[in-house]
């Protein structure tokens, strides 16, 4: 199993408040992770700590390594920007930009001016809405402001979006939890889909989720890292006494 | 059903009557306050209509366009042509506002965007305490800073380098005009632009900032595709209410404006803004005809104005602020 | 690293360099602006600062460089200052209450704000000429009552204003809680929201006190100029913007010395005033609610 994100020795603080201890992991390319933990555990810290989304907040304070193939991306010079066009990440409500379907696909391509005309950028919106399962539903409309869309389709727009910019890793954060069963269950399969292709790190809160998702899981407690390993060795054989009890839902 | 059946239904448990001396308290309470609040928007009719009283008389002696139009201003003879001052006026206001706007732009959303808590920290104090100068020192720092410095300084670079265009040729070398005028105001309107603009900017949701930065956009690249676009309205209607603060400001206006009454064509020229003429002239005003009808109508014109910039400013703004509560 | 490295010269990045650069200019310009005024007034005024300027009023000469101080302009600015704030508080304080218990955010409610607003818009000079033709129509001449009354209406919205947005912030929870207990909306006023309310009146107090002091186009038409002190409120009574402006106008250098020195010393009572404001509402809302 080849490594691709490697956190050494990560420590993370808001203020005062310490959010992470000292959290160690690998996680394996081209599979799906997922992060799993009682709420204000430290999950979405940690996932946010792999694009480089914690330094939003204003006092966050962040010390250790999150290595990419190798590169600490938190490095001086390693340009944000590019770490978050190769780490994506699918929000946990759905955030169409104030524009159209075909605009929103568009958008980061744009930015990162990977295409050379109409044409490509066309061929491209249709490939990623394809992927993402929206096309059958949306080509007719293109144009109408993504808000249109329904709660589901906004969020496999989003995914569409940030596919368009190829990355190599996919975060959801807790990424079904705004939907309905059905809309929830249309992104899970996307996202069983796409790991063929791309890394992939979920954060949920449910442990049915976790469990038809997860190649490997992390369990977290009060930002640390208890547990971490194969899905099929931790759910049928938890090594901590912690872990076991959260996933007989004592807690 | 009667208060008697509804107490026998609700037995045992009395329902309180409506009419103790507590309720009765909270009735008339609520309606005292209702006409205390009444209280801004009859200010503001009663405003209104005594400027418009007082300034019928010149209204019904001299039809409108020769007010607007005139150019000359004699009132011993009688003569009261306002061109000169809304002239002056436009001038003063044009030239604060354009000045003012780009930096208060650029720091409104550097605080609302880039800037970290200390540095809001320190500069909301500044702001405060810009707003917070009484016009008449804004005037004195323009008299002893701001005058000179557009005569020893502007007004030879643009002699130099701007001289064949008539609107910064320097014909009456002294300072005092409008370019020193509209420095002045563009400083004293900053600060009300700047809080306004990052009111505007925290309005938009953070998801929206988020879904851009994600795709690997800079914050630049996000603020101008995605939040410039959203905050449009917000922003013009924030330019609009400098403008207005703008319109209306006298003495600091008045101290290094000049006071020449004519119609100016050049930034360095002296203008006599509607404001000074009022302020200037009051003493005087009750001994000449029409006199003091032709000042207040003057003062009727700048608050007509000045309303109308206000009304639909602040509906914008207080639509995009209730956007955010809502949200 | 290879392509995670920073590529400094790409288009976007320089942008981004860029406009944080003129941002961080613009911002230091802003912040220069203040610096240089409180600057130039310090430099320029305190040559003629002298403890005769604020104890004594103008002498038989005074006015061509002869001896005696501005005190009547001191506390002439005082007494309208304070009354103003005063009777503006009368009305600001039931207004902001009633907006906060009773209207919230409803239609009306946005009505009062907007008016109260748009009050708040209009300029001093404006509010000066309403207040002289009232003046005129009522026969009363000018007076520090009549610049009190033309203060007050200056600072009625901003007083409001200041209450209402921090009363605003004030948690529904606490009002509920209340109700709740089964208090009327006006014992709710009067004990829960007036508490909550102090640091906003502080708040507004100052601000209002700080603009009234300040604001010279109404007090020109209204309270007249004397170099007394004034012993009624039927009596004109000088001001220290006025002061200041009269000074400067004139053609000794002396005396336009003296208005450097007066513009001091009114910057000094603003920017106490302005900077206890943030320092009291600072401590005072440690004391309440959040």
């Amino acid at each position: 199993m080849e490594t691709h994100i490697q956190v050494k020795n990560l420590n993370v603080y808001y203020g005062k408040q310490q959010a992470l201890k000292d959290v160690n992991i690998e996680i394996p390319k081209k599979q799906i992770t997922v992060i799993m933990g009682p709420s204000g555990c430290g999950k979405t810290t940690l996932l946010k700590s792999l694009n480089r989304f914690l330094e939003l907040t204003d006092g966050t304070q962040i010390t250790g390594e999150v290595l990419l193939d190798g590169t600490n991306i938190y490095d001086r010079e390693v340009d944000v920007t590019e770490v978050r066009k190769v780490v994506g990440l699918l929000a946990q409500r759905p955030s169409p930009l104030p524009m159209s379907i075909y605009d929103n696909v568009v958008y980061g391509m744009n930015i990162h001016r990977m295409k050379k005309d109409r044409k490509e950028y066309k061929a491209a919106v249709r490939h990623y809405l394809e992927i993402a399962g929206l096309w059958e539903e949306v080509h007719k409309r293109l144009h109408d402001p993504a808000t249109s869309l329904s709660i589901g389709q906004q969020q496999r727009l989003c995914l569409a979006r940030g596919l368009a910019v190829e990355p190599e890793i996919i975060l959801g954060d807790e990424p079904t939890s705004a939907l309905d069963p059905i809309s929830s269950q249309n992104i899970e399969s996307r996202l069983i889909d796409l790991k063929q292709q791309y890394t992939t790190v979920i954060v949920t809160h449910t442990l049915r989720q976790a469990k038809r998702l997860a190649d490997y899981v992390i369990y977290m407690y009060m930002g640390e890292v208890i547990e971490a390993g194969l899905a099929k060795d931790v759910f049928s054989n938890p090594q901590h006494e912690r872990t076991r009890q959260y996933l007989e839902g004592l807690f | 059903m009667s208060a008697s059946q509804l107490i026998q239904k609700t037995a045992g448990r009395l329902i309180r009557p409506a009419h103790t001396p507590r309720t009765r308290q909270n009735n008339f309470a609520q309606r005292t306050f209702f006409v205390f609040t009444l209280l801004p928007v009859i200010l503001i009719l009663i405003v209104t209509v005594a400027l418009i009283v007082r300034s019928l008389p010149i209204l019904n002696a001299y039809p409108l366009s020769d007010l607007i139009f005139g150019k000359v201003w004699k009132p011993t003879n009688g003569q009261f042509g306002f061109l000169p001052f809304i002239l002056g006026t436009f001038w003063v206001t044009a030239v604060g506002v354009i000045l003012a706007v780009p930096p208060c732009l650029l720091v409104s959303i550097y605080l609302a965007e880039y800037a970290h808590a200390k540095t809001r920290s320190f500069a909301k104090p500044v702001l405060d305490l810009l707003a917070a100068i009484p016009p008449v020192v804004y005037g004195v720092w323009g008299l002893l800073a701001i005058v000179p410095f557009v005569d020893k300084v502007l007004a030879p670079l643009s002699t130099r380098w701007l001289g064949a265009v008539s609107i910064f040729s320097v014909n009456q070398p002294t300072g005092f005009g409008i370019l020193a005028a509209g420095i002045v105001l563009a400083v004293m309107i900053a600060p009300l632009i700047i809080s306004v603009m990052y009111e505007i900017f925290s309005t938009v949701p953070n998801d929206l900032r988020h879904a851009s930065l994600a795709v690997g956009a800079t914050q630049w690249q996000t603020i101008r595709n995605i939040i410039l676009p959203q905050v449009g309205p917000g922003i013009i209607a924030a330019i609009v209410l400098g403008a207005s603060r703008a319109l209306g400001e006298t003495i600091a206006v008045l101290m290094v404006v000049g006071n020449v009454p004519q119609i100016p064509t050049s930034i360095f020229d002296s203008a006599y803004p509607l404001p000074a003429l009022i302020a200037n002239n009051y003493g005087e005003m009750m001994s000449i005809p029409l006199y003091d009808a032709a000042l207040l109508s003057a003062a009727l014109v700048l608050l007509v104005v000045i309303l109308i910039f206000n009304i639909l400013s602040m509906l914008v703004i207080q639509r995009m602020l209730r956007r955010k509560w809502a949200s | 690293m290879g392509f995670l490295k920073k590529k400094r010269w790409q288009r976007r990045h320089l942008m981004e360099a860029f406009m944080k650069f003129i941002m961080r200019v613009s911002l230091v310009i802003v912040a220069g602006a203040l610096g240089l005024i409180l600057w130039i007034i310090v430099v320029r005024g305190l040559p003629a600062l002298s403890w005769d300027m604020v104890t004594k009023i103008p002498e038989g000469g005074y006015y061509m460089g002869k001896g005696g101080g501005i005190l009547n302009a001191i506390l002439g600015s005082l007494y309208l200052a304070a009354g103003g704030t005063f009777l503006a508080m009368i009305f600001s304080v039931p207004i902001a209450m009633y907006l906060k218990t009773y209207l919230g955010d409803s239609k009306w409610g946005q009505y009062v704000r907007l008016a109260l607003d748009v009050l708040w818009g209009i300029p001093s000079i404006v509010y000066g000429a309403f207040g002289f033709t009232l003046m005129i129509a009522l026969g009363i001449r000018a007076s520090l009552l009549a610049g009190i009354i033309i203060l007050a209406l200056i600072e009625l919205p901003i007083m409001t204003r200041a209450m209402d947005e921090v009363i605003r912030r004030m948690p529904v929870d606490l009002e509920h809680a209340a109700l709740a207990l089964g208090s009327t909306k006006f014992e709710v006023a009067l004990r829960v929201v007036t508490r909550q309310m102090l640091p906003g009146i502080t708040t507004a107090i100052l601000l209002g006190f700080g603009r009234g002091i300040g604001d010279a186009a109404s007090v020109l038409f209204t309270a007249g100029y004397t170099d007394r002190i004034p012993t009624s409120l039927m009596r004109p009574t000088a001001s220290l913007p006025l002061a200041v402006f009269f000074q400067l106008g004139s053609p000794y250098p002396e005396v336009q010395q003296r208005g450097y020195a007066a513009a001091l010393i009114l910057t000094i009572i603003v920017l106490v005033v302005s900077l206890g404001s943030r320092w009291l509402s600072a401590r005072l809302n440690k004391y309440t609610i959040k």
